[in-house]
């Protein structure tokens, strides 16, 4: 057994930090779009709209279903050779796009559950008042069930974060890639990817305080 | 203006509302009495679609919906042409009572943030609740929070107040602050059409109590007439029994 460089960890650090802008702009970006993508198919399925509904239904069963990674594999490599307009798709781009389609299929059932989890009466009050079905849903029911769904949604974010290494193997060189670089010219490779998972850990505990803000936030009109 | 006619509403097997005619004039109070599971609830759900009734047609105002025939178009100018209140208040639980007034102004009627506010504020202050526009429902008793609800009622402006079991949700000691706040509601000659179990209130709001009982209208007329001088013998069961 040999002793840990620390001065090669340290010296990696930000090197490795360098990526950490390409990880959280592929991670938020995939969020956003899931987010809208798992509203709309988790409202859809709370008012079920025939035909779509099952469509929807099928998406999230395929998406549930299969790993990430091969999904990544047959958008990045499998499509483009079926469809030549992908080809010009860059890993990036890919990679967004297959975190997207993945988390939107959980999403959207935890979302689905929150949304059934409003008390019927904030629906009734809705309706009463004269609301449109989409003024409902945009103004009392998802606004209320987005409280019910944060922390999984949260959950959903760390996941997605991390799944954002995955972009590896679609030749991105983010935070994984370039440790990889990194430990093929020095053959430290325990020493970097450590950083690496020192590095996404830490993102990942920043990211729980600001959950703990975000709750307080969406809890404070329920305070006695 | 209100009118309804042939109003049917069944679940099932089981006919809770049966061909309802009735009418109420502008500015007419209606309490409408009876026994549990009587319709009286139903009745009120079924004139602004929160249930969707199986035949019928109502009429408030200008707008006149056929049950059978009823369009969304047409379920959304009948909500917006009557209000209503919750017996379990179902104030917007992640809006302030301000805001929870507002909704309606702003997101159904496209009044200015600026208009709604104020207006929110002129209902606040009649219905004693100044103090309390930025508190969420979760900080407010039942009664304030029923007070809003009736608030959140008013400030619609509809042809047709509808009032379900607004106190009997409500701990004993906050009974009275509602109901004097509807007294003040029918000083303003606003149509009412209240479904209550408060005896002595009926008396002295109404202009005509309904007693329902099957889903049936059995007997109407002004309170001193169907409380103290009942024909059906069903009313009058009723009546000693809540009496």
């Amino acid at each position: 057994m040999r002793a840990l460089d620390l001065d090669y960890m340290v010296g990696l650090v930000p090197v490795i930090l360098g990526y950490v802008p390409l990880t959280l702009f592929m991670a938020v970006a995939g969020m956003v779009c899931a987010l809208i993508l798992a509203s709309l198919m988790a409202v859809e399925r709370v008012i079920k709209v025939p035909v779509l509904d099952w469509l929807v239904m099928l998406f999230i069963s395929f998406f549930r279903g299969t790993p990430l990674l091969v999904q990544l594999f047959l958008f990045y490599y499998g499509l483009p050779q079926v469809f030549s307009l992908l080809a010009q798709i860059n890993g990036v781009t890919a990679a967004i796009m297959g975190l997207t389609l993945h988390f939107s299929a959980y999403m959207a059932e935890a979302i689905r559950a929150a949304i059934i989890g409003v008390d019927r009466s904030q629906w009734e009050a809705a309706q009463s008042i004269g609301m449109t079905q989409t003024q409902m849903m945009r103004r009392i029911v998802l606004p209320q069930a987005a409280r019910i769904a944060a922390p999984t949604l949260v959950n959903y974010f760390i996941d997605m974060i991390k799944g954002t290494s995955l972009a590896f193997t679609l030749g991105v060189t983010e935070m994984m890639g370039a440790a990889q670089k990194e430990a093929a010219g020095s053959f430290l490779y325990f020493e970097a990817f450590l950083v690496v998972a020192l590095i996404y850990w830490a993102m990942v505990e920043l990211l729980s305080q600001g959950q703990k803000v975000l709750e307080t936030h969406l809890n404070k009109a329920y305070a006695r | 203006m209100i009118s309804i006619r042939g109003l049917t509403k069944r679940f099932g097997d089981t006919t809770v509302l049966d061909t309802i005619d009735f009418d109420i004039a502008a500015g007419e109070r209606v309490v409408i009495i009876g026994a549990s599971g009587t319709g009286k609830s139903t009745f009120l759900r079924c004139l602004n679609f929160l249930d969707r009734p199986d035949a019928g047609t109502i009429t408030v105002g200008d707008v006149s919906v056929d049950a059978q025939h009823a369009s969304k178009r047409d379920v959304l100018a009948l909500r917006r042409a009557t209000s209503f209140v919750f017996q379990n208040y179902a104030l917007f639980a992640h809006k302030t009572a301000k805001e929870n007034i507002m909704e309606a102004l702003v997101t159904v009627q496209g009044q200015s943030r600026q208009q709604a506010e104020q207006r929110a504020l002129e209902v606040l202050a009649e219905t004693g609740l100044a103090a309390k526009a930025e508190s969420y429902p979760a900080a407010l008793s039942g009664g304030q929070q029923q007070r809003v609800g009736i608030g959140r009622a008013m400030a619609i402006g509809a042809d047709l107040m509808m009032f379900d079991e607004p106190t009997s949700a409500l701990d004993p000691e906050w009974v009275g602050e509602v109901l004097d706040l509807m007294r003040r509601v029918a000083k303003q000659r606003q149509t009412m059409l209240i479904v209550t179990h408060e005896m002595q209130f009926a008396r002295e709001i109404a202009d005509r109590v309904v007693f329902m009982d099957g889903g049936r209208i059995v007997e109407v007329g002004p309170p001193e007439q169907v409380l103290d001088a009942p024909q059906d013998e069903r009313l009058r069961r009723f009546l000693r029994r809540v009496g």
